[in-house]
C-alpha cells in the first residue's frame, strides 16, 4: 500500500475519475430508470451500451476513419462528433427497445416469476455480446482520433484536457435534461405515476407499455451517448467492454439509490473518482475490488443508498 | 386454476410416479441411477446414441463437466431456489474450493513444502474453506435486500477472480499445475489417469447422488421450510419465529460447500487451474442454468446443469456450412435461454413439491 | 341472512360441535380462567408508550395492561393509531418514549423472532401464508418455533427430527381441526378462500404456542354469518387458556366477544372497561359519530 502515488497525483486522479464516473452514470440511468418503473435489473443493458460502442466506430468508418488516421478540422471533427452521437443513440435505442420487446415482454404477458425476467436479460446479455465476439474474432477494436486529448488549463499539477470538459459536461447537460424530462413533461409524469403505483397510474389511464418502452428508450439513448464517450476516452473497445463497464454502472446505480436518477449521477461521479484514487493506493488492478468493498460498506449503513430509491420524489 | 392446468399439462411422467407405492419408487430411482452409471457406454446404443455423444470432444470427459456443472446447479438451487437469495457470483465458492485443493496439494504451491498433501486429504480442508468462504460472504450481506446482494455477490467473485490474477501466492496467469489426482488403483494402475475420464465422471455422479440426497433431507425438514418461508415472505417468517439470518447463512454455507465441492473435484481431474479458469460469466451461466431448470426443484437443477453444460460441448466440432458452431455456442446458448423462458417462465421442470406432498397428506387426513 | 360461502355451514359446525378438550392446541393449562374475571394477573403491560414518525404522533402517552386468559379489544375509528400500537407491541416499531412489558420482561428492541418465541403471536390485517407452501406445511413453520432440530439432525435424520417431524405435524394437523380446516391441510394455501385463509393464518399463529394472541382485524372482508363462526373460534382460543388481544373497528364485533376494551383516538386512550361502560362513554360516542370532542 503507497499513499504518496495518491496524494503526488490527487488532482490528476480525480479529474480522470469525474471523467470516467460522468460516462459510468449515464450508463447506469438505465438501470436506474428501468429498475425505478419495473423493480427490474436490466442485466441486458451493457450490451445495448455495448452496440453503441460499436455503432459510432461504423459510422466513422463510413467516412473512411479508422484508428490510423489523422486528427480532423473542427469543422469535419463537429460533424463527426454528430454523426457517431447520432448513429450510436439510435442503435443503443433501438437495441433498448428490442431487448424489451423479445425477452422482457413477453414475459410480462404471462406474468412470469421475477426471476425470469433477470435470465432472459443474461441470455439476451450473452447473445449479443457473442455475436459481438465473433464478429470481432474477439479482438479489440481502435478508434479513430476524433478528438484528439489537449491540455485546455492546469491548475498547480493538474492539467485537465478538452475530452474531460467534453465529457463531464455532456453528462451534467444530459442528466440535467432528463431529470427535467422525467420531473417537468406531461410523458415524465406517467413514467413517475408508474413508477410509484403501476395499478392506479393504469387506472388512471396511463399507458404502462407505453411508460415502459419509453423508459427503455430513454435508458438506451443515455447508454449510446455514453458508448461514444467511452470510445473517444479509452481509444478501444471490445465484446466485453459493455460487460465489464455494466457492473461498475450497475455497482454506481445502487451506491446512489437505485431508481433515483440524481442517485445514479452522484454514484457514478463517485465510484469513478474513488476507484482512481483506490488505483493510485493499491495499483489499477485492485480498482474493481474497493468499489465492491465500497459499496458493501455503503449499503450496511444505507441499505437504500446514497440518495434513497425513488423515481419521481413522492417516495423520497 | 391455474395450478390445476399446468398439473395437468406437465405430462403424467411425475403425476404417475407420484402415484407409485414407496418400492416402486424405489426400483425407478434405483434404475435411473443405474442407468446413470452407465450414460459413458450411451455411444454403443444403436442409432440414438451417436446422436447423443458429443463429437468434438471426449464423450466422458462432457460427461464429467456435466457432473460437475450438475453439482454447482444443485448448490446454486439451495440458495436461489430454496431460500430466494439472489447469487450472481457463485462461481466464487467454485474457485475457492478449486484453489484450496491447488494450495494444499500443488508442487507450485507456496504451502507444499509444508504439507505436500494428497488430493483427499486436502479435500475437507478445502471444503470447510468454502464453507468459510460463504459465512464471510453471508454475514455482512445477508442483512441487505434482494437485489442488492445480487450485485454485492457479483462483486464477490470477482474480488475472488482478481486476488487470483494479482497476488503472487496465486500466481495468476501460471496457475498451478500437478494438483495430484484422486487417489486408489485397480490391478495396478491407478483408477484416475489422465486419459480415462470415466472413473471422474463415476465419482462426480456418486458426490452428486451424495448431495441429492442431504438437500432432500434438508428440504423435507425444518430447514427446508424455513427457507421456504423465507422467500415467501421473509417479515412474516421472522414473524412466525424463523430465525430468517441464521437460516439465510446456512443456505449459504451449504451452497458454498457444494460449490466447493465442484471445485475440488474439477482441480482433481484437470490438475491444472488459473485464474483465466473462474471468469464470472460462469457462475452467470448456471444461473441461468438453474431457473432454465425449474428453481426450487432439484430434477430442474439437474437438468439445467446437464443443458448448460452439454449444448456447448455438443456444439464443439459441428458446423453448419462454413460457420463453426462451436464459436457461436454461446450466442446461440443465449438465444436458447430466451426461447425457453419465453416459453415455460416457470422452468422446463417447474416446481412441483407442493403438488406431490398434497397427495401424501390426503391419506392422512382424509381418516378424520 | 347467511350468504352462501365456500364452506357449508354444517362442516363448520360440526367443527364446532367437537368437545373442545379434543380440538384443543395441545400444552396449554386446562383450567382457562372464567369469562368476566378481569382480576387476572397482568400479562402485558403497555407502559406510557409515545410513537413519533417524524413529526407525526401516532401514539401520545397511551397506557393499559392486559390480564392473563381475558379477550382484549383495541378499538377506534380508522387512523387512530390501533395498528399502530398493535405493531409496538409486536416488535415491529419500536416506541419513542416509554415501555412495553411482556410477563415482566421488556420487549422493546427484541427481535421478531424472539418475541414469538417468548410467547407473543399474531396474524396480519392483510393476510400473509406463504402461498406456495401447503396449509399444513404453515402451520409447521408456526410449530417449528420451539422445535430445536438442527440442520445436522435434519441432514442425516438423527431421533430429534424424527420425533419433532412426528410431533409437528400431529400438533399442526390438530390446530387445522381446530380452526376448521383440516380437509384443505394439503391444499397449496394460495388456493384456499379468503376465510380459509384467515383461520389458517390463526391457526399458524396459535402452532407458536403462544400466551397471547394479538388478531389484527381479523374479521375484515367477512359476511356476517362468517363474524359469527369467528367469534365463536375466538371464544374457544381463549377457552385453551390464551390471552387473546383483538384489533377491530366493528363495534358489534368487539363488544360481543371482548372482557375489557380500550379505545384510540388520533394515537391516544380516550376510553378503558367493559364493553358497557365503553359504549356508553360519551367520548367514545363522540369519536365514532366524528363529533369533536375535547372530553379526551
Amino acid at each position: 500500500m503507497d499513499f504518496s502515488g495518491l496524494i503526488d497525483n490527487f488532482g490528476p486522479l480525480t479529474v480522470t475519475g469525474l471523467a470516467q464516473g460522468a460516462i459510468i452514470a449515464l450508463f447506469a440511468l438505465g438501470y436506474t430508470l428501468v429498475y425505478g418503473v419495473l423493480r427490474l435489473i436490466n442485466f441486458a443493458h451493457s450490451e445495448v451500451f455495448l452496440l453503441g460502442t460499436y455503432a459510432c466506430l461504423f459510422a466513422w468508418g463510413l467516412f473512411g476513419l479508422d484508428q490510423n488516421s489523422a486528427a480532423p478540422a473542427v469543422g469535419p471533427m463537429l460533424l463527426y462528433m454528430l454523426v457517431g452521437l447520432i448513429a450510436a443513440i439510435i442503435v443503443s435505442g433501438a437495441a433498448a427497445l428490442t431487448v424489451e420487446f423479445v425477452a422482457y415482454r413477453p414475459l410480462r404477458r404471462r406474468n412470469a416469476p421475477p426471476l425470469a425476467f433477470l435470465i432472459t436479460a443474461i441470455g439476451a446479455s450473452l447473445f449479443i455480446s457473442e455475436v459481438v465476439g465473433v464478429a470481432t474474432h474477439r479482438n479489440q477494436t481502435g478508434v479513430p482520433p476524433i478528438i484528439q486529448a489537449r491540455p485546455v488549463f492546469t491548475i498547480g499539477d493538474t492539467t485537465v484536457t478538452n475530452l474531460q470538459i467534453l465529457i463531464i459536461l455532456l453528462a451534467l447537460v444530459m442528466m440535467f435534461a432528463l431529470d427535467r424530462f422525467i420531473n417537468g413533461s406531461r410523458l415524465g409524469r406517467g413514467v413517475r405515476a408508474v413508477a410509484q403505483n403501476p395499478d392506479s397510474a393504469a387506472l388512471m389511464g396511463v399507458n404502462k407499455s407505453r411508460v415502459i418502452a419509453l423508459v427503455f428508450l430513454l435508458g438506451g439513448l443515455m447508454a449510446g451517448i455514453a458508448a461514444v464517450m467511452y470510445d473517444l476516452k479509452i481509444g478501444v473497445t471490445r465484446y466485453d467492454a459493455g460487460f465489464l463497464l455494466g457492473i461498475d454502472a450497475f455497482t454506481a446505480a445502487v451506491l446512489g439509490g437505485i431508481g433515483n436518477l440524481r442517485g445514479a449521477l452522484l454514484g457514478g461521479l463517485l465510484l469513478g473518482v474513488l476507484q482512481n484514487y483506490a488505483a493510485g493506493v493499491f495499483g489499477s488492478q485492485w480498482l474493481h475490488a474497493a468499489s465492491f468493498v465500497l459499496l458493501v460498506v455503503i449499503l450496511l449503513f444505507r441499505p437504500t443508498g446514497l440518495l434513497g430509491e425513488s423515481l419521481g420524489r413522492a417516495r423520497a | 386454476m391455474s395450478e390445476k392446468a399446468s398439473f395437468r399439462s406437465s405430462g403424467g411422467v411425475r403425476g404417475w410416479f407420484g402415484r407409485q407405492p414407496w418400492y416402486i419408487r424405489g426400483v425407478v430411482v434405483l434404475l435411473a441411477a443405474v442407468a446413470a452409471y452407465l450414460l459413458p457406454y450411451v455411444g454403443d446404443v444403436p442409432l440414438i446414441g451417436p446422436q447423443i455423444v458429443t463429437e468434438g470432444i471426449d464423450w466422458p470427459s462432457a460427461l464429467f463437466n456435466m457432473s460437475y456443472y450438475v453439482l454447482l446447479a444443485l448448490g446454486l438451487n439451495v440458495v436461489v431456489g430454496y431460500a430466494g437469495l439472489l447469487d450472481l457470483g457463485y462461481v466464487g465458492f467454485f474457485a475457492v474450493g478449486a484453489y484450496g485443493t491447488a494450495l494444499l496439494t500443488s508442487p507450485d504451491s507456496i504451502l507444499y513444502e509444508d504439507t505436500g498433501w494428497k488430493w483427499l486429504m486436502a479435500v475437507p480442508a478445502a471444503l470447510v474453506l468454502t464453507m468459510i468462504a460463504g459465512v464471510i460472504l453471508g454475514w455482512p450481506t445477508l442483512r441487505l435486500r434482494g437485489d442488492y446482494l445480487a450485485i454485492v455477490t457479483l462483486g464477490f467473485a470477482e474480488i475472488i477472480r482478481i486476488v487470483a490474477t494479482s497476488t503472487t501466492t496465486l500466481r495468476g496467469d501460471r496457475g498451478f499445475a500437478s494438483i495430484p489426482h484422486p487417489p486408489g488403483s485397480w490391478g495396478g494402475e491407478p483408477i484416475f489417469g489422465v486419459t480415462d475420464a470415466i472413473p471422474y465422471f463415476w465419482l462426480g455422479l456418486t458426490v452428486i447422488i451424495l448431495v441429492i440426497l442431504g438437500v432432500r433431507n434438508l428440504d423435507r425438514s425444518r430447514v427446508g421450510r424455513s427457507w421456504l418461508a423465507i422467500r415467501e415472505d421473509e417479515e412474516a417468517a421472522e414473524v412466525m419465529g424463523v430465525r430468517t439470518f441464521k437460516y439465510k447463512l446456512w443456505a449459504f454455507a451449504i451452497g458454498a460447500f457444494i460449490g466447493g465441492l465442484g471445485g475440488v473435484l474439477f482441480a482433481g481431474e484437470q490438475s491444472f487451474i488459473n485464474s483465466q479458469t473462474f471468469v464470472l460469466q460462469f457462475s452467470i451461466l448456471v444461473l441461468a442454468g438453474v431457473v432454465m431448470g425449474g428453481s426450487g426443484n432439484m430434477a430442474g437443477a439437474i437438468l439445467g446443469g446437464v443443458l448448460i453444460s452439454y449444448i456447448p460441448d455438443r456444439l464443439r466440432g459441428l458446423s453448419f456450412g462454413d460457420t463453426d458452431l462451436y464459436e457461436y455456442r454461446f450466442a446461440i446458448f443465449g438465444a436458447a435461454i430466451i426461447l425457453i423462458m419465453v416459453l415455460r417462465p416457470q422452468g422446463l421442470i417447474p416446481s412441483r413439491r407442493r403438488a406431490m406432498e398434497l397427495k401424501d397428506r390426503e391419506k392422512e387426513v382424509a381418516p378424520q | 341472512m347467511t350468504e352462501p360461502h365456500q364452506e357449508t355451514p354444517e362442516e363448520w359446525d360440526r367443527e364446532n360441535a367437537r368437545p373442545v378438550d379434543e380440538a384443543a392446541p395441545t400444552g396449554k393449562p386446562a383450567s382457562a380462567p372464567a369469562r368476566n374475571d378481569v382480576r387476572g394477573d397482568v400479562l402485558l403491560e403497555v407502559d406510557h408508550v409515545t410513537l413519533r414518525f417524524g413529526g407525526v404522533v401516532a401514539l401520545n402517552d397511551v397506557s393499559f395492561s392486559l390480564r392473563k386468559g381475558e379477550i382484549f379489544g383495541l378499538i377506534g375509528p380508522n387512523g387512530a393509531g390501533k395498528t399502530t400500537c398493535f405493531n409496538a407491541m409486536t416488535g415491529v416499531y419500536r416506541p419513542t418514549e416509554g415501555a412495553i412489558r411482556f410477563q415482566g420482561e421488556s420487549i422493546v428492541g427484541k427481535k421478531k423472532h424472539q418475541i414469538t418465541r417468548g410467547g407473543i403471536a399474531r396474524t396480519f390485517q392483510n393476510v400473509r401464508l406463504f402461498p406456495e407452501m401447503t396449509a399444513l406445511e404453515n402451520v409447521m413453520v408456526g410449530a417449528d418455533a420451539h422445535h430445536k432440530t438442527s440442520v445436522i439432525s435434519a441432514l442425516f435424520r438423527l431421533p430429534r427430527f424424527w420425533r419433532e417431524e412426528k410431533s409437528g405435524r400431529q400438533r399442526s394437523l390438530e390446530l387445522l381441526r381446530f380452526v376448521g380446516i383440516a380437509h384443505r391441510a394439503g391444499d397449496v394455501s394460495r388456493n384456499l378462500s379468503y376465510g380459509e385463509q384467515r383461520r389458517l393464518e390463526i391457526a399458524r399463529a396459535l402452532a407458536t404456542n403462544p400466551t397471547l394472541l394479538c388478531l389484527d382485524e381479523p374479521a375484515a372482508g367477512f359476511n356476517p354469518a362468517e363474524k359469527e363462526d369467528l367469534l365463536q373460534l375466538i371464544r374457544r382460543i381463549r377457552d385453551t387458556g390464551v390471552t387473546v388481544l383483538l384489533i377491530e373497528h366493528d363495534m358489534r364485533l368487539v363488544m360481543g366477544v371482548t372482557d375489557r376494551i380500550v379505545v384510540l383516538e388520533f394515537g391516544k386512550k380516550i376510553a378503558e372497561g367493559t364493553p358497557a361502560e365503553v359504549r356508553d362513554n360519551p367520548a367514545v360516542i363522540a369519536a365514532y359519530l366524528g363529533v369533536p370532542t375535547d372530553a379526551a
